[in-house]
């Protein structure tokens, strides 16, 4: 069974004005598409690891036959990354966490706004390709981390929650160098609905 | 003495008939290249660092965890100079005379090395270089992820490709492919490379 590319679950234009309709288009249709090319050749010649899903595959890198594992890190990473990145995000948000995740966030850093702001900077030091992440901790704690290129938090144990692409291709035609303008302005399309589903699932006893 | 960014060797509208608009230049070298000088003044203001030359900060801070800042804008100011080197408007092609030989001699032929390094520039997964260099007398191509450079590994540098994506997004959006076929066809600045290699 081979994977798949789903289709965005909204439109081109739906996160107007802070990510524009032509990044969305080429982000999804081109650079995502690739990712899911890329897998399927990989393993092409695996029919044992066909049936894996993409979380089992970058939970479980160190199984995977050494020939196919660095294209199988990077892709099936960027598969899953960018899976969960379209769900993460919704047009007309109020840019303000809701729910037991909100709770989470003001306890663990005193504030959304203190939050945010470590986000950025951390997302804004990230040199090179990458990810910025708020991540479930194996101690059920949550913490701001980062992951290179398309590795996934997974693959050390932690529960990525919701994470911003920080690869150029996800801002520079609007936001050419000005990574943190892109990450300011991201806050405005966070779906929180999602970020608490992926909570409740990683930490169903976690206080509302 | 704080480091500098040398000017541009064309005008910034110069590789528009080759395929580079002006526009990328305006962000690649005067905000991305230039960000890297500013930071690396800021890092290395008042420690032993700021009286070394480039080559020298590169060197001595590889690998060095402590150091990773510093060793990231030097050697991102040093590629990025080497980058601009590397390009010439009308470039391209096969090169000729020894460099010809040399070429011929370590790779089979010119389409084996252009092969070889539109390989190694489309396989750098993420931020890097591809590179030509001379280890030890034989010509090689290799690749290098986001900032590491062939001084850092003992190599001579003798051309390079910036496979950002800051560095085609522009002209070429996510066309990778395509930029690293524009650069080897119309861009490559083969009296650089030979100038290198005779060095
Ligand atoms: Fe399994
Ligand atoms: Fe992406
Ligand atoms: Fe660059």
């Amino acid at each position: 069974m081979a994977h798949r590319l789903a289709p965005l679950p909204y439109d081109y234009a739906a996160l107007e004005p802070f990510i524009d309709a032509q990044t969305m288009q080429l982000h999804h249709d081109k650079h995502h598409a690739a990712y899911v090319n890329n897998l399927n050749n990989a393993l092409a010649d695996y029919p044992d690891w066909q049936a894996h899903g993409v979380e089992d595959l970058v939970k479980n890198l160190e199984q995977v036959p050494e020939a196919i594992r660095a294209v199988v890190r990077n892709n099936a990473g960027g598969h899953l990354n960018h899976t969960m990145f379209w769900q993460s995000m919704a047009p007309s948000q109020t840019g303000e966490p809701t729910g037991a995740i909100a709770q989470a966030i003001a306890n663990t850093f005193g504030s959304f706004d203190a939050f945010k702001q470590q986000f950025n900077e951390v997302g804004t030091k990230l040199f090179g390709s990458g990810w910025v992440w708020l991540v479930l901790t194996r101690d059920r704690t949550l913490r701001i981390t980062t992951t290179p290129n398309q590795d996934s938090p997974l693959t050390q144990g932690e529960t990525p929650l919701l994470g911003n692409d920080v690869w150029e291709h996800a801002y520079y035609l609007k936001y050419q160098n000005r990574r943190l303008e892109y990450l300011s302005a991201w806050w405005n399309v966070v779906n929180w609905d999602e970020v608490n589903r992926r909570f409740q699932v990683a930490h169903p006893n976690a206080l509302a | 003495m704080a480091f500098e960014q040398p000017p541009l060797p064309f005008a910034k509208d110069a590789l528009e008939p080759y395929g580079m608009k002006a526009e990328t230049f305006d962000y690649h070298y005067g905000k991305h290249h230039k960000a890297y000088v500013d930071n690396l003044n800021k890092l290395v203001e008042g420690t032993d660092l700021a009286n070394k030359s480039l080559e020298e900060v590169i060197k001595a801070t590889y690998k060095d965890s402590s150091k990773q800042g510093v060793f990231n804008n030097a050697a991102q100011v040093w590629n990025h100079t080497f980058f601009w080197n590397s390009l010439k408007p009308g470039g391209g092609g096969a090169p000729t005379g020894e460099l010809a030989e040399r070429i011929n001699k370590d790779f089979g032929s010119y389409d084996k090395f252009k092969e070889e390094f539109s390989n190694a520039a489309a396989t750098q997964f993420g931020s890097g270089w591809a590179w030509l260099v001379d280890d030890n007398g034989t010509l090689k191509v290799t690749k290098t992820p986001n900032a590491v450079n062939p001084i850092a590994e003992g190599q001579k540098p003798l051309l390079t490709l910036d496979v950002w994506e800051h560095a085609y997004y522009i002209d070429f959006r996510n066309a990778r492919p395509a930029f690293i076929a524009n650069f080897l066809d119309k861009l490559v600045n083969w009296d650089f490379v030979a100038a290198n290699l005779a060095a």
